[in-house]
């Protein structure tokens, strides 16, 4: 019934998964990193016309419609959205990934007789189910349609438990007896869990869970090229299981915590819930004009942006603020922490975007031997990434991650919204050194009030 | 294609997956992650074949749900992925002065400064 030989459509495949490596391989270095996805993209291309002419194929007019579809849609979304909202839209369209998936796996279950291919349809189903939940919530919490703190109510573990040992029983039911009401009742299963392995995640950790959901959609891909017997989708879903999961684990070890500490610390009442206690010992804060002085009379300065940054989306502010200084003759630069923004490598993006040139973008190996010669260390809504105590204090939450060590700085400002702490929930002794000023308000707003004191430093 | 075959094929895959993401910087975690995403909206190809496939009517209209899901997540993701890294197109210039940007393509027609 086809109309080019399956050979072809398998060399073709073959093409398309290479595509894939290369697309991977080349999102490993910044110089690659375009063409690299630009190869993946014709990869997909390609595979997508292939499978056009491999089966026998009925309503090809509906297809093609549906694809024009779910293409306007996507397309002019992905190409307006904010820089600082693009880890909601990353965590939205991988659950449309995962929902599909689970769509798929559950179309082609009465198609199935084999008990290992069924086994791949609930698998697919269930994981699929989970990915497009928990993508769901994610991107509400990142959205902020819902609180971005953990949302731990004391029948979680319970719940959870409940509904995985069902879907295990319904799992094994459908394999049993390919029944689709059955199923059907997986796939929510699926959906409440997914529900519920997110929830109780908050604040920092929710990229992280992006990720871990990233490589979920993957197995789920992979688990229905083998129920379709697609050597194409069992190759990309394994790359994409594969390689998210040590992302995963690499965006988790930067930010010093563990997987399994995410996901589960929730339910034991210790994820990032962050304290909010605030303590009552004595800082020295200052006024933007302070700050400006400190700042326009250094040689050299070392911005370390942070979290809070980016959420205050103050990353234009911040470069202007670079520019008005080197204006002085000041020298500046931006250190980087691995997790510094919302997602791991997601700073360079923000900071790239408001022209930031690179030179000026130090990666944390490369600048902390340099803060030693630093005048100012200017902290902009981080902290748990500058706290020595991931050096000193064997017992704390951090210790052990690497750290910017803006303490080496003759003087450190932080601007900070108030004194609670970290996603961590530690305090962090460097604020109250004798070198450390802090400037009280939100990131965006302090930067605004420093940067028109510089500017009128400039015109006196 | 037989059991043994798709096995052998996964659990290489698998290496495959690991190898080519390990030594990658966190500069790029990010967009790694976004393409990775895009990657796996290639299950558009398992969408279509369901849906080419549908006789019933409800069977076709979930199929045709599914297929505009997958397309959200593949095109979706590989434009989203490809904005992130224009962004690291400008510093490029700077870094080797002396070269021509490689990837200052004629197709990238936004955001040229």
């Amino acid at each position: 019934m086809s109309l080019i030989d399956p050979v072809w459509t398998s060399l073709l495949y073959l093409a398309a998964a290479v595509c894939f490596i290369l697309a991977l391989k080349g999102l490993n270095s910044p110089r690659t990193a375009r063409r690299g996805n630009l190869v993946g993209a014709f990869g997909a291309a390609l595979a997508v016309a292939t499978v056009f002419f491999s089966v026998r194929m009925d309503n090809v007019p509906w297809i093609l419609g549906a694809m024009v579809v779910g293409s306007g849609v996507a397309a002019p979304v992905a190409r307006q959205v904010k820089m600082t909202q693009m880890p909601q839209l990353v965590a939205l369209f991988n659950g449309v990934g995962g929902g599909a998936a689970a769509l798929v796996a559950l179309l082609e279950l009465p198609h199935t007789e084999d008990h290992w291919v069924r086994v791949a349809v609930v698998f697919t189903l269930l994981v699929g189910a989970v990915s497009f939940a928990g993508s769901a919530i994610t991107f509400s919490k990142l959205q902020e349609l819902v609180t971005t703190r953990p949302v731990v109510f004391p029948g979680v573990p319970a719940l959870m438990g409940a509904v995985l040992l069902a879907a295990v029983g319904a799992a094994v039911a459908v394999v049993l007896s390919g029944s689709p009401a059955l199923a059907l009742l997986l796939l929510l299963l699926g959906l409440a869990a997914g529900v519920l392995l997110v929830l109780p995640v908050g604040g920092a950790d929710v990229p992280i869970v992006i990720s871990l959901l990233n490589a979920f959609t993957g197995l789920a891909v992979a688990a229905s090229g083998l129920v379709l017997g697609n050597v194409l989708l069992v190759v990309a879903g394994t790359l994409v299981g594969a390689s998210g999961t040590i992302l995963t684990r690499a965006m988790a070890a930067a930010m010093g915590r563990s997987v399994a500490g995410i996901l589960f610390g929730a339910f034991k009442g210790g994820s990032t819930a962050g304290s909010t206690a605030v303590s009552d010992r004595p800082v020295r804060s200052s006024s933007p004009e302070d700050v400006a002085v400190l700042l326009g009379y250094a040689q050299r300065v070392i911005i370390v942006p942070g979290y809070g940054l980016a959420v205050a989306q103050g990353q234009h502010t911040a470069a202007e603020l670079a520019l008005a200084l080197e204006s002085r003759g000041i020298d500046v630069d931006f250190a980087i922490h691995p997790v510094a923004g919302r997602m791991p490598g997601h700073m360079n993006v923000l900071l790239a975007e408001a022209n930031v040139p690179y030179e000026s973008l130090k990666e944390m190996g490369e600048i902390n031997s340099e803060f030693r010669t630093a005048d100012v260390a200017l902290v902009v809504g981080a902290n748990d990434v500058v706290n020595p105590a991931a050096k000193t204090t064997a017992g704390s939450p951090i210790y052990g991650m690497p750290i910017l060590e803006v303490a080496e700085a003759r003087q450190v400002v932080f601007l900070k919204r108030s004194m609670r702490p970290g996603f961590a929930g530690i305090e962090n002794e460097l604020m109250y050194e004798p070198q450390t000023t802090l400037l009280f308000g939100d990131a965006k707003e302090s930067l605004t009030k420093v940067l028109s004191a510089v500017k009128a430093l400039n015109l006196s | 294609m037989d059991g043994i075959a798709l096995l052998t094929i996964t659990v290489l895959a698998v290496f495959v997956g690991f190898e080519v993401v390990s030594k990658v910087s966190s500069t790029l975690h990010t967009p790694l992650m976004s393409g990775a995403n895009a990657i796996h909206g290639i299950i558009l190809v398992g969408a279509i074949i369901v849906a080419g496939q549908a006789s019933d009517p409800w069977v076709l209209a979930v199929a045709l749900l599914a297929v505009v899901l997958a397309t959200a997540n593949l095109v979706g993701g590989f434009v989203v992925t490809d904005r992130m890294l224009e962004m690291f197109r400008g510093r490029k210039r700077q870094v080797t002065p002396g070269r021509k940007p490689e990837l200052e393509e004629p197709e990238a027609k936004e955001g040229v400064r």
